[in-house]
């Protein structure tokens, strides 16, 4: 018997056919140029979009099934782990500063992603990247929220994170990671790609939430962990966009490699420079350590990064050649970050402390060859000020690299013990710089640098103070209203761990959920 | 280079001397004192006197370091945009020569931090 049978659903190949590619239109009555306004000026010259793999073939309908999936079993997660004060089981008070860190500098990254995403995705004449951007793009919106989520759970019950969208655009240090995404999302959508896409999240992104969801899991915070665990099936989908889209370009174009290069060059650096976040985290900031920036780095970017660098070599890309920067910065890079915000521990919206000798001693065994000499006697110091009543706040601001508007805190490279200066005139000004890298990427786009909002600056311009303030009134205290401006309460959310709201209320806690009132 | 644009690209410094009203920027570190985590940047009027801003702003700023109160300011070494340079003490910022965003060092001999570490 031949019966015929309508055939109801489509293979998957098909499918992926129909929903994505086959959602692609010639237009006929405006021009090409017109549409995509954005696709050539970078100079990367692209001949076939559809020569463009799609190496997940995702389409729209089993994205939403799967993600709806994921995110039910996170919101259970996150729910039992509110219900149960999930937060007393954290290794001690001060891990909380790690989430502090995070919420306010990493998660307003994710919504920035999400736009850079979208973005780029309109901009590219080829249907194949524009449904993985859009996609990645989703992802992104994802992330933020349930970070944001996740998080607002210490909210309840911890200082320093009831305003964190608010202090990202403002506070001194977010302008770092803010300044890092905003660069990139006002560039080109080529350029964004090679940035985000390849450099970001296929480069180092794990060296960013590997620290983060590890140190979670490490000392007992559960929501933050499933949260990671959650969007690690995106990472992966996101790994192998951006590898692809580097390979994509440079096969369309012997032209483009140079271009390519240089934006891989920069992005590296860039995305590094912002990781000095991650690596003082990792070192000082986790009650229970997992293992050391410098582990990390080696093992993250020099094993790993070394096999792809080697991987593209036969596009003709190289390693960055600020990689050999880096490593004569791994034996430095944490120390020399916390040390500023110890400095700076009266204007930061997280708590600081002297690590404990047992720490100390971990410090030294994972770098052998500097923290002794260089950086335990400071360390030690400003331990006994501490203890005589008399600590270490340092009230002058410091100076900033126009780059990557960080602290001028970096040594030069191979001697800790003077600190790396480098300069440029440009148009009658002089603009300074913590780093050979920083001065190059300067120096490629001037215009677009002396734009950076440093926040040093912008004070002294008078532009951090609350709306209405007279700062020539008399008893004027500056600090004072910007850490307003700010909406940093003095008191609470900055100043030493020690003594802190956190700790008195965490010990408190703690005791009536362990012990008999 | 120039920035990849669409069109004219082309905006304001941020920093402009102009903004910073009536003041100029000075950024100052004292070598082998790295307790400091980073030269500081002050704002100053440029009739300012160069001892002033030794006399009266350093010792707010630097003062914490037990170094500071030992230093001979005769025996300091001066350097401007990391170049050997001489300050006159009682001559104004502008007459020294120094600009908006200007750099200055300076090495204190025999002052070599806590414990000899640079800190
Ligand atoms: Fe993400
Ligand atoms: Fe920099």
């Amino acid at each position: 018997m031949d019966m015929q049978v309508a055939k109801k659903k489509l293979g998957l190949k098909e499918k992926y056919q129909v929903m994505t590619r086959g959602l692609d239109w010639e237009p006929s009555y405006q021009k090409k140029e017109d549409i995509y306004p954005y696709a050539s000026y970078e100079g990367i010259k692209i001949h076939d979009w559809d020569k463009w793999e799609d190496p997940f073939r995702l389409t729209m309908d089993a994205y939403w099934k799967y993600q709806a999936e994921k995110e039910r079993k996170l919101y259970a997660i996150i729910d039992a782990y509110a219900q149960n004060n999930g937060h007393l089981n954290v290794t001690d008070a001060r891990y909380i500063n790690t989430v502090k860190l995070f919420l306010t500098g990493v998660s307003p990254l994710e919504y920035m992603a999400h736009r850079g995403f979208a973005h780029a995705g309109r901009a590219f004449p080829g249907a194949g990247p524009r449904v993985a951007c859009l996609m990645q793009s989703l992802d992104e919106i994802r992330h933020a929220q349930t970070q944001i989520h996740a998080l607002s759970n210490f909210n309840k019950h911890y200082n320093g994170l009831h305003d964190f969208r608010h202090m990202h655009d403002r506070v001194w240090y977010l302008s770092v990671p803010k300044s890092f995404f905003d660069d990139a999302v006002t560039a080109g959508p080529f350029e964004f790609m090679v940035a985000i896409g390849f450099s970001f999240e296929y480069v180092l992104t794990n060296l960013l939430f590997v620290p983060f969801v590890s140190g979670a899991a490490y000392n007992g915070d559960m929501g933050t962990m499933t949260f990671g665990f959650s969007a690690q099936s995106d990472e992966a989908r996101h790994m192998t966009l951006g590898l692809e889209v580097i390979k994509f370009i440079l096969e369309q174009d012997p032209d483009n490699l140079p271009i390519v290069q240089r934006w891989i060059d920069k992005w590296t650096w860039r995305g590094y420079r912002v990781l000095t976040l991650v690596a003082m985290m990792m070192d000082y900031m986790l009650p229970k350590r997992t293992m050391s920036w410098k582990e990390a780095w080696e093992v993250y970017f020099e094993e790993n990064g070394g096999a792809l660098f080697k991987d593209l070599a036969r596009y003709g890309i190289t390693m960055p050649r600020c990689a050999e920067t880096i490593a004569l910065e791994k034996d430095h890079l944490s120390h020399q970050a916390w040390g500023t915000f110890y400095n700076y521990g009266a204007a930061a919206a997280f708590h600081t402390w002297v690590p404990e000798k047992e720490e100390m001693d971990w410090l030294a065994a994972k770098y052998p060859q500097s923290f002794d000499k260089y950086y335990r006697p400071r360390l030690e110091f400003w331990r006994e000020q501490a203890a005589k009543g008399n600590r270490f706040y340092n009230k002058t601001l410091p100076m900033l690299c126009q780059t990557c508007q960080i602290p001028m805190l970096f040594t030069e490279p191979g001697d800790p013990t003077k600190i790396c200066y480098r300069e440029v005139d440009y148009q009658g000004s002089k603009y300074h710089f913590c780093s050979d890298h920083c001065k190059e990427i300067f120096e490629h786009e001037p215009e677009k640098y002396v734009q950076s909002w440093l926040p040093v600056h912008q004070i002294y311009q008078g532009s951090c103070f609350p709306e209405g303030t007279d700062p020539s009134a008399e008893g004027f205290d500056p600090l004072a209203a910007v850490l307003q401006y700010y909406h940093l309460e003095f008191g609470r959310d900055n100043l030493d761990f020690e003594g802190s709201e956190d700790q008195k209320n965490f010990d408190l806690w703690r005791g009536q959920a362990t012990k008999n009132g | 280079m120039a920035v990849a644009a669409i069109g004219k690209y082309e905006f304001e410094p941020a920093d402009a001397l102009e903004k910073f009203h009536g003041a100029q920027l000075l950024y100052i570190g004292w070598e082998d004192h790295l307790l400091f985590c980073a030269p500081f940047a002050f704002p100053f009027p440029p009739t300012m006197p160069f001892r002033a801003v030794v006399e009266e702003v350093l010792p707010g700023s630097f003062g914490y370091h037990p170094d500071f109160a030992r230093i001979d300011w005769a025996q300091a070494e001066w350097f401007k945009s990391g170049q050997p340079w001489r300050p006159d003490f009682d001559k104004s910022l502008a007459e020294n020569g120094l600009r908006h965003k200007d750099v200055i060092r300076f090495r204190t001999p025999g002052l070599r931090g806590i414990a000899g570490s640079c800190s």
